[in-house]
């Protein structure tokens, strides 16, 4: 009896140690970054990876929060809870403003200086008070794609959607309908994060529409299954296939001929940015006149060596 | 106390049927206790990890208060109808559907919002209704009727505002809610006077700039705190003080001798997987209001973890065991668990490993505590 409550005590003491060790409070300006992603998005990482290195390049304190599952309401209650504890700054996305815009805008109002970062647009960010906006305008990335895509030829197309709650996602779909000039319509499928359920789901769709010229997914999450799809239907290098974002397996599907091109919205950019202006700004009150553009940039076969080398990483 | 006819005074206290037990064990036997002590002990670990955090300011405590009452409201029914012995598995997509049915009747088909949050309740309820009639006619396990309600509502959930609308978020619920007679009731605030008075005696923090400069930065207790303790109150009382809640008690410990003594077990069960509903919908109505937008994604795993807080509450999951402010309590312990460790500065892939570690230690605890004190093995 005596020796369950002994080994509590023990565990809460260690646990307590650990805690402590990671909740030092430096002398610093100290950054949270607040993004919407769930824990299986692995993208992400980068975006961690980056915020650690200015971070650690600025000598400031950083954290990384998330909502577990990607509910954006579990968000809304993570950006009150960070301005709560009073950080010189909040790096956050504005996945949906309805739900983001209060917390966001009574951050600001509490003297906390946001950037927004990844979703968002220029004009949304204004409007919650932020400094500025740091990303990839998603919907012109998707026009940008569909016109480059027209231009190859393309006249029907798949988007293969694994975030499908997130308005973005969707913007992307229909940015890239309307740089080809054609309907979204059913051209868009809810995959779901699962990947066999994604590789399957494609399959299915391709087999129903034989005549789909091409090809889009969201990210590694969507892109991954769908190459696995596509090279055991045969279809690798026949069908046109382009992603957004990049990860190991999509800069080897480039490299491969299987992904005609990636478009990379640099979300090492998205992440290393908003420190460094946030640090600079709170230093020496220097801030840049107007949003950043991370993206977008297109990647295709010529010049991989950098992203194969740190592909995941910071690429 | 056997009131009873004949029996004197003394005879009814001599009653050989009735154990006597001493009023301290009397007070600690109690399903809730291990709940109790958790609590304490949560609120002294961040009292000391988490103190210079901002963790218990104003803005502090109101964070976590919200976190917890939104796991209460849903814990509150699933306490019910955990302790009538069945579970409830939709609830997670009954709160997205219910939110999702708010915003396609107010803000896509232009209903008055207060006529969008009724239907949506009598179609929730409704709902539960239909999922407890299941259960009781086919005598299938409420695990299984409920999962499958848990995929059958989160699809809907997607498939109508995908339809209609093309979008999986529809937001301008809040422009159609305003000068709404019911709205308030879920998405309002109360109490600003007296946080106005406590922010010019300067106990509260005030906003420093913007169009709200000079006004407190909690300016009122929202309506779901409200809900949370109300409906603990009304749980809490139906079950211990009336007939109907010793039913649920005996539906959830043995159906079959429950229905031998008269007990409506099938009425019971229904009515209690109505109540689960009906609570999903509160959460679904006050988060609606309070973001102005329904989200497809709204709700995602919310069952399990109101599973979790009623365990840690003390009730059994096998049913005949439990209590409603246990369960509150859970929901306060796990409320302040998951919004704690972000305080603490706890690093955040690290956090479902402590979220896990905590919850375990409390329902250890839990058990642990009850067996010392009932002498059960």
């Amino acid at each position: 009896m005596n020796g369950f409550l002994r080994r509590v005590a023990v565990a809460a003491v260690a646990a307590g140690a650990v805690l402590a060790g990671s909740g030092a409070q430096a002398e610093g300006e100290r950054y949270v970054l607040v993004s919407h992603a769930p824990d299986s998005d692995s993208w992400w990482n980068v975006i961690k990876n980056a915020l650690a290195l200015a971070c650690d390049q600025m000598d400031v304190e950083c954290e990384y929060r998330n909502p577990p599952t990607g509910d954006l309401a579990d968000m809304a209650r993570i950006i009150e809870q960070a301005a709560a504890s009073q950080p010189n700054g909040i790096i956050t996305t504005l996945a949906d403003p309805d739900v983001l815009a209060g917390p966001i805008r009574a951050a600001v109002d509490s003297g906390i200086d946001v950037i927004i970062m990844n979703s968002g647009t220029p004009e949304k960010a204004r409007e919650v008070g932020a400094l500025m906006y740091v990303g990839q305008p998603e919907y012109d990335a998707g026009f940008a794609a569909g016109q480059r895509a027209k231009a190859d030829g393309v006249q029907s197309f798949l988007c293969v959607n694994h975030y499908i709650n997130s308005p973005s996602s969707t913007e992307r779909c229909q940015g890239f309908a309307d740089g080809l000039g054609v309907e979204l319509g059913n051209q868009m499928i809810d995959s779901g994060q699962d990947p066999s359920e994604i590789q399957n789901r494609v399959m299915a769709y391709l087999n129903a529409n034989p005549d789909t010229d091409a090809i889009l997914t969201l990210g590694p999450t969507s892109a991954d299954p769908t190459i696995m799809a596509v090279e055991q239907m045969g279809l690798a290098g026949e069908i046109y296939f382009g992603t957004f974002d990049l990860g190991d397996n999509i800069v080897q599907a480039i490299k491969d001929g299987v992904i005609k091109w990636g478009i990379d919205q640099q979300p090492f950019l998205q992440a290393y940015l908003p420190v460094i202006v946030l640090t600079n700004y709170h230093r020496y009150g220097v801030l840049p006149g107007n949003n950043i553009n991370s993206g977008p940039g297109f990647v295709t076969a010529d010049g991989l060596e950098m992203i194969e080398k740190y592909a995941g990483e910071y690429r | 106390m056997s009131q009873a006819g004949q029996g004197t005074a003394p005879l009814a206290q001599q009653d050989e049927r009735v154990k006597q037990i001493s009023p301290l064990r009397k007070a600690l036997i109690r399903p809730e206790l291990g709940a109790i002590v958790g609590t304490v002990a949560v609120f002294a670990f961040f009292l000391v990890f988490a103190s210079g955090s901002g963790m218990f300011n104003a803005q502090g405590v109101l964070n976590w208060s919200t976190v917890s009452a939104q796991f209460m409201i849903i814990a509150v029914g699933a306490c019910m109808l955990m302790i009538a012995g069945e579970f409830d598995l939709s609830v997670g997509s009954m709160i997205g559907f219910a939110g999702m049915s708010i915003a396609i009747l107010s803000v896509t088909l232009g209903w008055p919002v207060w006529s969008a949050i009724l239907v949506t309740f009598a179609l929730c309820i409704a709902l539960g209704a239909l999922n407890g009639y299941i259960v009781v006619r086919t005598g299938l396990p409420s695990f299984i009727v409920t999962l499958a309600f848990l995929f059958i509502l989160r699809g809907f959930t997607i498939f109508f505002p995908q339809m209609i609308e093309r979008k999986t978020i529809i937001g301008g619920i809040d422009t159609a809610a305003e000068g709404d007679w019911l709205a308030p009731l879920f998405g309002g605030k109360i109490g600003e006077p007296v946080f106005l008075w406590l922010a010019d005696q300067g106990l509260i923090d005030v906003y420093t700039r913007g169009t709200q400069a000079g006004r407190p930065i909690v300016d009122g207790i929202p309506m779901l705190i409200v809900w949370a303790l109300g409906l603990m109150l009304f749980a809490h009382v139906v079950l211990t003080r009336t007939r109907f809640g010793n039913w649920i008690f005996a539906s959830g410990g043995d159906a079959q001798a429950a229905r031998y003594v008269g007990v409506p077990v099938s009425r019971v069960k229904i009515l209690m997987f109505m109540f689960t509903a009906f609570c999903a919908t509160v959460f679904a109505t006050c988060q609606v209001m309070e973001f102005g937008s329904a989200g497809a994604d709204r709700g995602l795993l919310k069952e399990f973890e109101a599973i979790i807080a009623v365990v840690i509450g003390g009730a059994l999951l096998t049913g005949g065991y439990g209590s409603v402010i246990g369960a509150a309590l859970g929901a306060l312990i796990f409320g302040v668990v998951q919004q704690g460790l972000f305080f603490a500065g706890v690093e955040s892939s690290l956090f479902r490993v402590f979220l896990g570690v905590i919850l375990l230690s409390a329902v250890i605890l839990n058990t642990y505590v009850r067996r010392i004190i009932t002498g059960e093995r």
